[in-house]
């Protein structure tokens, strides 16, 4: 019985299913976000699912060698506090948006909210507070747990798996599915510049300075959808679910370092040529990516074009032109993530362009 | 919160040796107001201190509530104290050669007394990374980034950049394998670097006739590591970089976004948005 229901849980965790999972729990604690932050039962449960899962995780063997690792302890962590204040902000918006709706003011905007106090004693004390918590935290921490240190570090030897530090994994993730120049340098240096940009993007004039939700739908749910399924998501799967030569194992699954995993990844242009027309691929490579090439002009250029006259088209009149088209170019970036991996794990799609010649492949 | 203020009246009424003391011609050259129990006190007490400074007089209350800030912020300032403190402890055991790094780590785990500066140092660094994160969440949940504070989010956003090349860099720091091969597979990324990594695209147009200006001995990696490999150009690079360089650019963004913070009308709330506040 627990044997299935471990195999089971090592099916749910496949990167495939657990990422459609993830966000679609995203997307159902928004859909359903009275129930998920009113019930009691249902909000605790939503609460402590990281805990539970790490709590019973922790009995298996092979989980346990993986969590027990000094530097994991930090994850674990995390996913509970990601979790819980993802859950914290909702109830918050959710009460202000009834509020609202009722033509009232959000909490934080209520005449007694508004009343000013003395910055000593109140917020120091607090702060006071917040500071020996925190002290003691890293305190006992640090005596419980010693920092990790491995073999000295020797050149010729090289560990597998080769794992980034922690926060970087999320982006040693998307390396599977992209080329390392997209995965990278340029994903990064556009989370970055994406990140910076949100203010002037963003042109919604309402909650400014109290939790909402109804008044900034999708733009919270954009964010949560790069913070969450993209980034926190894939630390985790990179953490605990990536084992040597960055296969796939599951949270129970023994990191067996002989695990065969089939290489049938295939390029687009060998789809094309090999596969559908049957005559080899050309030797040229703007001929033999032609529809790799179109396709992705067809993608950046001509889909926000489609999308500013039709799906998107009430961003475009409120952003005007500049606006849009930086925010369109980040958005495709950010969605092109998750398309690419649903296309290897459907298609075995390795590159939609691969130009090997000039070392250009997305 | 009947508790808090029982005690703020108990530190309020000054008797007996504390009292004395602060009577003291010493004591009044260093702190230039009475005990902080009226609000003329209150507020001089802030004003007359450079690090209470920081703060303003008086704030609306909403901004108090730990339900609002999550008080991550706070506690990322917090922790890069800590991290400041325990760091500076360690540069008296630790030397950033290949010859010595590892041994260091080894005298350190096993002869300094009260060992758990590098334990301490580790975790809140890894702390310091999750409350970044959790900090620009409530940021963004809150609203906190629209007019007039967009600056500080982008001053934010190098501050959480930064935050990372601080644990990156640290991360070489132990010499161990663990150390050598993160660093390793990150800095491999800036072999892809476009028109400049020798594996990135638009590599081949960087050449002047049959000269290459980009090799592995010139690329982006090369900048990063001083070296074809990881090795002790890259420990010392990333020892003064986790030291003094890093630091040096962050204390004076972490400047910034305090004096935004004020500038820009306090923690965020509702109502006034675009109002200065002095």
């Amino acid at each position: 019985m627990i044997d299935l229901l471990r195999g089971f849980m090592n099916w749910l965790f496949e990167p495939s299913i657990a990422l459609t999972l993830t966000i679609v729990a995203v997307w159902a604690l928004y859909r359903y976000r009275r129930v998920c932050t009113q019930n009691k039962i249902v909000g605790g449960l939503i609460v402590a699912s990281p805990l539970l899962f790490f709590f019973f995780s922790a009995f298996d063997p092979n989980f346990w060698i993986q969590f027990k690792r000094p530097d994991n302890i930090p994850i674990a962590g995390m996913m509970f506090l990601v979790v819980f204040f993802t859950w914290f902000a909702l109830k918050l918006a959710v009460d202000n948006d009834d509020r609202i709706r009722e033509g009232r003011p959000p909490k934080e905007a209520d005449p007694e909210e508004e009343e000013k106090v003395f910055v000593w004693p109140d917020l120091v004390y607090t702060e006071l507070l917040c500071l020996l918590l925190v002290s003691i935290l890293l305190v006992v921490w640090s005596i419980l747990i010693p920092a990790p240190l491995e073999e000295p570090a020797n050149p010729q030897l090289t560990p597998n798996p080769s794992k980034a530090p922690w926060y970087f994994l999320g982006l040693q993730e998307i390396l599977v599915y992209f080329d390392p120049w997209l995965a990278g340098v340029v994903i990064p240096t556009f989370i970055i510049i994406g990140l910076m940009a949100i203010p002037y993007i963003d042109t919604n004039e309402k909650g400014n300075g109290y939790y909402t939700y109804e008044e900034r739908k999708s733009e919270i749910f954009l964010f949560q959808f790069g913070f969450i399924v993209l980034w926190v998501f894939l630390v985790f799967e990179g953490t605990f679910l990536r084992g040597p030569n960055w296969n796939f194992y599951g949270p129970y699954e023994y990191w067996d370092p002989h695990k065969l995993v089939p290489l049938t990844n295939i390029n687009l242009s060998e789809v094309l040529w090999a596969r559908w027309l049957g005559i080899g691929l050309p030797s040229f490579w703007l001929v033999r990516e032609f529809v790799g090439i179109v396709l992705m002009l067809l993608y950046f250029v001509a889909l926000p074009v489609w999308l500013a006259r039709g799906f998107l088209r009430r961003y475009y009149d409120q952003m005007g032109l500049m606006r849009y088209v930086i925010f369109s170019h980040l958005l495709l970036w950010m969605v092109m993530i998750p398309i690419k991996m649903y296309l290897r794990w459907t298609i075995n799609l390795k590159y939609f362009v691969a130009i090997p010649e000039l070392l250009f492949n997305i | 919160m009947s508790w808090l203020n029982n005690l703020k009246d108990k530190v309020g009424t000054p008797s007996g040796w504390y009292s004395d003391l602060t009577r003291t011609p010493v004591w009044k050259s260093i702190f230039r107001h009475k005990l902080p129990n009226d609000p003329k006190n209150r507020a001089l007490v802030v004003l007359t201190n450079v690090f209470l400074h920081l703060h303003p007089v008086r704030m609306r209350k909403q901004g108090l509530r730990v339900s609002y800030t999550w008080c991550m912020g706070g506690i990322s300032f917090f922790l890069f104290l800590s991290l400041t403190v325990t760091g500076i402890l360690l540069m008296f055991y630790y030397r950033p050669t290949a010859q010595h790094a590892y041994p260091d780590m080894l005298d350190l785990m096993e002869s300094a007394s009260l060992g758990i500066m590098r334990e301490m140092h580790r975790w809140a660094a890894h702390l310091m990374i999750i409350t970044v994160w959790l900090h620009m969440l409530r940021v963004f949940l809150t609203g906190s980034y629209k007019p007039p504070r967009e600056f500080n989010w982008v001053v934010g956003v190098l501050l959480l950049v930064l935050t990372l090349l601080f644990s990156f860099t640290g991360y070489l720091l132990p010499w161990d394998q663990l150390a050598m091969w993160a660093v390793t597979v990150g800095s491999n990324m800036a072999r892809a670097t476009p028109m400049m990594g020798t594996e990135g695209p638009g590599v081949q147009l960087m050449q002047i006739g049959d000269v290459p200006l980009i090799t592995a001995g010139s690329d982006m990696r090369f900048v990063l590591l001083a070296g074809r490999f990881v090795g002790e150009g890259a420990l010392l690079r990333f020892y003064v970089l986790h030291c003094l360089g890093i630091p040096f650019i962050f204390v004076i963004l972490l400047a910034v976004h305090f004096w935004r913070v004020r500038r820009d009308g306090g923690i965020s709330g509702p109502g006034k948005g675009g109002k200065l506040a002095l």
